[in-house]
């Protein structure tokens, strides 16, 4: 926008997250969601963000993005998304960044479009909040981009209502919207959870193509190891409002360093070891509200010590991947 | 048969159409409430086109006669020859006449008041929710106030302060009924504006007030559409209760419940039909409303669609 933007940048990356804090001031005490995030996506780069319900992993992306609902409130840390601190917008030029250079796909396709309205509204709405176009243009970029997620007879889904459309159109619809702008930037929160495995499939090899073309960076917001391994570039696991563990998906997954990381991928079911009981964490996730002192995940760790009573700060133990632990090292159950 | 089948399923399945369509569709499966709105149809019409359907102007008593006055149903008028199909009242009015009127004067009453009160109401229960805090919680206990009177006290409180007539009838029927829809629009909005499309809006870029009224009202309708059905038929009759008591409409143009209290006295002396038919209109009017209201309340009910 300023002459600021004449001077090449290189490698700066789509959004940098330093220090990001979130918490929820409840009346039964304060509940600390996110904790001290700190990630950034390089455009063109997927970042999986994995973690188990309730590890932060939403809040976070609703923190980018500016969604955080009262209770809660970001109460430190800068969300800086090609160099401005978007924590520190007014409402209005947040507004001008949401669905524009930042958009949002959420989990649930049967609950992110709205019921009563139909396709066509709500994606011509979409379009001129940002873009001054008559209705009638909006509605062929709307059409466009339908046809762009490999969405046949376009024309016919824009005058459906959702509920005339299935749980995999909805979800591409969705997408769809996201990319109505072709924003720098998409938060993914568990898109495809709630889609059969092979409508997934088929939508993360249409994303995964989109992104590259497009340049755009992505992150994706799941609870599935495999969906991070077939997809994304980078990977970052949460455990109760930390990023434990980040770096190349390559480095993380094949050579976890955290234990909870290594639990993780121990507890997927896998061929190799079939007729045997299922391995999985022992404990359970602290709850946020009575967090306890030092490591979070200590009292569930094998190889928890003394020195775990304090907090331990993430340590770059190889290039590129940094891990939250004070005894990193190779799985040592296999 | 190959060539047909999957274009036209496709299409087919996206002709099942609008929500509305389908609660349209739903409506006309009972046959009671079709019967009601058949009903309230032609009342509306009738009462729409009274001057040019009934045979005298029951408010010009340059028409009226008094010679005529108190007549049985089926008299003829000595001037004209026209028969008095339902007999005439205590100033020589045909009664045909002015219970059209009258039915024109309760509808508009009714429907207005309940139209204005719903756009009002609503709005400030929409507000209510959207601003939350104090003010939320300032309309919301003075709506609680509103609502705990006796509905026929503050009337005539009103009522006795504003003096007669139909305006302010109407005014004091939309500061009584307001509160009703400010509360359900409130609540609901408070449920939709939990819902995920709501996030996903906001995320979007939509500005708080398009939010609210594109995509939260239109998810708020349902409900505010079977109260309207039915603080029509409330607010008609608190109309013809207040003029029934002397303090609605004035006596020179009388509505329905004006028309039951001037035939009141004449009941002893065997003249029923003064009170008897206005009443009679009243009753189908109010039921007509209520079995169309029902059937609202029915098909637009959340817990009982799919």
């Amino acid at each position: 926008m300023s002459h600021l933007e004449a001077i090449p940048m290189a490698e700066q990356p789509t959004l940098d997250v330093r220090g990001l804090c979130t918490s929820f001031y409840t009346r039964a005490g304060v509940l600390p969601a996110v904790r001290d995030v700190s990630l950034s996506v390089q455009p063109g780069r997927i970042l999986g963000l994995v973690g188990e319900s309730g590890s932060g992993k939403s809040v976070t992306g609703f923190s980018i993005l500016g969604l955080v609902d009262e209770p809660g409130r970001i109460s430190a840390g800068q969300v800086l998304f090609k160099g401005r601190d978007l924590t520190k917008l007014t409402a209005s030029q947040l507004r001008d960044v949401q669905g524009n250079r930042v958009a949002m796909i959420f989990q649930d396709p049967m609950m992110t479009l709205n019921p009563v309205l139909r396709v066509d509204t709500q994606m011509v709405e979409a379009v001129r909040a940002h873009r001054p176009v008559s209705k009638r243009e909006a509605r062929e970029h709307a059409s466009r981009t339908l046809a762009l997620m490999g969405i046949a007879s376009p024309e016919e889904r824009l005058r459906a209502y959702p509920h005339q459309l299935s749980g995999g159109m909805r979800q591409r619809v969705a997408i769809a919207i996201a990319l109505l702008h072709a924003p720098d930037l998409i938060i993914a929160d568990e898109p495809t959870t709630a889609l059969d495995v092979t409508i997934q499939a088929q939508i993360l090899s249409e994303v995964q193509k989109l992104v590259r073309e497009q340049g755009t960076s992505l992150i994706w917001i799941t609870h599935d190891l495999s969906v991070v391994a077939g997809l994304a570039d980078d990977v970052a696991v949460m455990y109760a409002g930390r990023i434990v563990e980040q770096g190349s998906v390559a480095d993380v997954l094949d050579r976890p360093q955290h234990p909870y990381t290594q639990g993780l991928i121990d507890s997927l079911p896998s061929r190799n070891r079939r007729g045997q009981r299922l391995r999985q964490i022992p404990g359970m996730a602290p709850d946020l509200l009575s967090m306890p002192e030092g490591c979070a995940f200590a009292a569930r760790c094998p190889r928890s010590s003394s020195v775990c009573a304090q907090e331990p700060a993430p340590r770059e133990i190889a290039p590129g991947q940094t891990v939250r632990c004070f005894h990193p090292g190779a799985a040592d159950v296999q | 048969m190959n060539a047909i089948p999957k274009t036209a399923t496709a299409s087919v399945g996206l002709q099942a159409q609008s929500p509305w369509r389908r609660v349209a569709v739903e409506f006309t499966r009972s046959p009671s409430a079709m019967l009601g709105l058949v009903v309230l149809m032609i009342i509306i019409l009738v009462a729409a086109l009274a001057p040019w359907i009934v045979v005298q102007n029951p408010y010009d008593l340059m028409q009226l006669n008094v010679m005529d006055a108190r007549m049985a149903p089926g008299s003829p008028n000595m001037d004209t020859g026209y028969t008095y199909w339902l007999g005439t009242d205590g100033q020589g009015r045909d009664l045909v006449s002015a219970i059209i009127y009258g039915l024109r004067i309760s509808l508009w009453v009714g429907i207005g008041s309940a139209l204005i009160a719903a756009v009002i109401g609503t709005l400030l229960g929409l507000a209510s929710a959207y601003a939350g805090g104090w003010v939320d919680a300032l309309l919301m206990r003075f709506v609680d106030l509103l609502l705990s009177f006796p509905v026929i006290l503050m009337a005539l409180m009103i009522l006795a302060w504003l003096g007669k007539g139909v305006g302010n009838v109407m005014l004091t029927l939309v500061l009584l009924e307001w509160a009703y829809y400010a509360r359900t629009a409130r609540g609901q909005a408070l449920t939709e504006s939990r819902r995920e499309y709501v996030d996903a809006a906001r995320g979007q870029g939509i500005g708080p007030w398009r939010i609210v009224i594109g995509h939260i009202l239109p998810n708020c309708l349902p409900p505010l559409i079977v109260i309207g059905a039915l603080q029509i038929a409330r607010a008609i009759t608190l109309e013809a209760t207040l003029s029934f008591l002397g303090l609605g409409v004035p006596v020179t143009e009388p509505s329905l419940g004006l028309l039951i209290a001037n035939g009141f006295q004449y009941m002893l002396s065997n003249e029923y039909w003064i009170s008897l038919f206005p009443g009679l209109a009243l009753l189908i009017t109010i039921v007509a409303i209520n079995l169309v209201g029902d059937r609202l309340r029915d098909v637009l009910n959340p817990r009982l669609q799919r």
